[in-house]
């Protein structure tokens, strides 16, 4: 069956109900990078100990997830998967719009944001950082020729071998966003190789959440039809993901507890860790963990979108706590600098950090920007099909 | 008549500009860390470094460092910042050894790796290494981005979190860059030793050419015993410590 696509109205009063929330949301943000900036950063909470705090959970938060709503895309044109293909155009279009509102609020967060131009122009191609800049602009890049691919019939063939480009791409992005802290040398917290492929698979559930939860929003709001196929489908494999998370979380807190040197790190975050230890228990692992794969997989909740929509809203939840854990909790645990010996003064004791609501209200901005530009984009261009219903976009359906 | 400015026309005025300003910003850079060439020319045949002897320095010598290195280089009166927020470019540690419950006064600033993982990680080449093994921050391009400060071993490095007034003359400090020790590198050029050195004033601090084996510090690590912080990093830091 041939899928229509077709852009949504968005005359509604809910549309522009919604673009005004977001939009408030946007200028609060700038009005709290006008405050950061022009006071300094001593109005946040951050400091020379913790020197990346709720601004960085929320872009890497973001840019994780941005490629992880790729995937939807990747199934259908690399694997071949045809339930997923009509999914294919709001994948791209998630993941471009997560990765502009992560990094915008990544640049705004930067001393000199005015600088940015340095960044663009200086490369040190030992950095990290500098590949990551690379990789980013790469990605806007590719997903947008794979979108064209997709968008203009006559291009259609190639589609596949963009979308096998992009999710190269996406894999080597994920690589290098891990690979920030898993270079590390020097933080107990952070060095082990074990970050780049846990920040892979923490972007397919991240980025998976977003991507069912703006596209069932979407297809209620302009009450387009969206079949079970889609739906279930898209939830167990949400579910597969969250396992897969938990799975590499597991590995990484036993492999570092194996090592003397990060036994201090390993007990701060698990056992002695004060607010780190709960929201790592409670937070990560029961709320953004255990609780989303209940409420999939329990069989009295199949195909009930009500909890898949929470599922998603608490597996998103969890990814903005497990980054708090990672960036945040793994500063602020000091760094082992004299091995066999006690600091007693001058440095150690475990650094204090409260994020200011400037912080936070730039990292919303960032979601807000995100879900701005899909509300514009699915309006201005056919990125929805106009049906999703089971007999449209199950390729197995049976009347 | 006044032309009006059309599309194509404000891109090549602005690209000209950029362009401009990029070139003379990166040439101040230059000039603000060019050692005088006639006196001390900046070589790979130099590597400066320094040796702090834990053993004779006492308490009062580790403060004395860090209100010399203050004076000098005019950081520690942040108005605004607070705790971990200030500048700190030389700190006094004070390390007990867990079995013998030995305790240990040192100071610790830039240990000016060989191997500085802050080079490394800086997107922007901001973060440098001089021939002659000093490590600093060039100020026109770092744009705040604090990688440097999460790579360094040895908390060296300090953020400033503030707008900045009565800075000296020979270093200019920028709300939202970074900054640490310099190793005194504009008295070094001049020939004269930095001014943490200079304020303890005995051989529990000796400071010069690694390289240079009639340095009295070359010398010196040749008989005693010494070591560097994080060895297992491989770093090969140019400031070394004997007694820890």
């Amino acid at each position: 069956m041939n899928i229509r696509y077709e852009e949504t109205q968005g005359r509604s009063l809910g549309f522009y109900a919604l673009v005004a929330g977001l939009g408030v949301l946007i200028l609060a943000a700038m009005g709290a990078v006008y405050y950061m900036e022009h006071n300094g950063h001593h109005v946040t909470g951050m400091s020379n100990r913790i020197v990346w705090g709720m601004p960085h959970v929320f872009a890497l938060f973001l840019i994780v997830a941005a490629s992880g709503a790729l995937n939807v895309a990747s199934i259908a044109s690399v694997f071949g998967k045809k339930l997923y293909k009509p999914l294919s155009r709001l994948s791209g279009l998630v993941s471009l719009a997560l990765l502009a509102g992560g990094l915008m609020i990544l640049v705004l967060d930067l001393g000199r944001p005015d600088r940015l131009i340095v960044a663009m122009t200086e490369y040190n191609f030992k950095s990290i950082f500098a590949w990551n800049i690379i990789l980013y602009n790469g990605f806007f890049v590719i997903v947008a020729v794979y979108l064209w691919m997709m968008f203009e019939r006559r291009m259609n063939n190639f589609t596949s071998k963009a979308g096998l480009a992009a999710f190269s791409w996406r894999l080597i992005l994920t690589t290098g966003t891990g690979s920030i802290f898993g270079f590390l040398v020097a933080r107990q917290a952070y060095d082990a190789v074990i970050m780049a492929p846990m920040f892979i698979i923490m972007s397919f559930a991240f980025g998976l959440a977003f991507f069912i939860l703006i596209l069932m929003a979407s297809y209620k709001w302009t009450e387009r039809s969206l079949g079970d196929a889609v739906v279930n489908r898209l939830g167990t494999l949400l579910g597969v993901f969250v396992a897969a998370v938990m799975y590499f979380v597991a590995v990484k807190h036993l492999g570092n507890l194996y090592l003397a040197e990060n036994a201090g790190v390993e007990n701060f975050i698990l056992f002695d860790g004060g607010i780190y230890t709960q929201l790592f228990w409670y937070g990560q692992i029961i709320l953004g963990g255990l609780i989303p794969m209940g409420l999939i997989y329990h069989p009295a909740l199949r195909g009930n979108r009500s909890t898949l929509g929470l599922a998603s809203v608490l597996v998103l939840i969890g990814g903005v706590i497990q980054l708090y854990i990672i960036i945040v909790g793994g500063q602020a645990y000091p760094m082992e600098m004299f091995p066999g010996k006690e600091v007693l003064e001058g440095y150690g004791g475990i650094a204090a950090y409260t994020p200011s609501l400037p912080e936070i209200v730039l990292g919303v901005g960032g979601i807000a920007v995100a879900l701005i530009a899909v509300t514009f984009l699915v309006k201005f261009l056919p990125f929805l099909p106009e049906s999703l219903a089971d007999k449209v976009a199950d390729p197995h359906y049976k009347a | 008549m006044s032309k009006t400015l059309n599309r194509r026309d404000f891109i090549k005025t602005t690209t000209a500009t950029t362009a401009g300003v990029a070139t003379i910003a990166s040439g101040i850079t230059l000039t603000t860390f060019a050692a005088n060439a006639n006196e001390n020319p900046v070589t790979k045949d130099k590597r400066w470094g320094m040796l702090i002897d834990t053993n004779k320095l006492t308490e009062a010598n580790i403060d004395g460092m860090v209100s010399a290195c203050q004076k000098e280089q005019g950081w520690g009166n942040e108005a605004h910042s607070t705790g971990d927020q200030k500048a700190s470019w030389i700190k006094k540690l004070k390390v007990k050894d867990k079995a013998t419950g030995k305790v240990t006064d040192l100071p610790l600033m830039c240990q000016h790796c060989e191997e500085p993982p802050c080079v490394d990680v800086c997107p922007t080449n901001a973060s440098m290494k001089r021939e002659d093994g000093i490590v600093l921050v060039d100020r026109h391009l770092c744009i705040g981005c604090r990688y440097c400060m999460m790579a360094c071993p040895y908390d060296a490095r300090s953020f400033v979190h503030e707008e900045l007034t009565d800075q000296r003359e020979h270093m200019p400090r920028g709300k939202g860059t970074v900054e640490s020790c310099t190793l005194c590198v504009h008295k070094v050029d001049k020939g004269e030793t930095p001014a943490c050195v200079a304020s303890v004033n005995s051989d529990a601090v000796i400071f010069g050419d690694l390289y240079d084996s009639t340095s009295n510090i070359n010398k010196t690590l040749k008989k005693v015993q010494s070591a560097q912080i994080r060895a297992d990093l491989n770093l090969n830091t140019g400031v070394r410590y004997s007694g820890i």
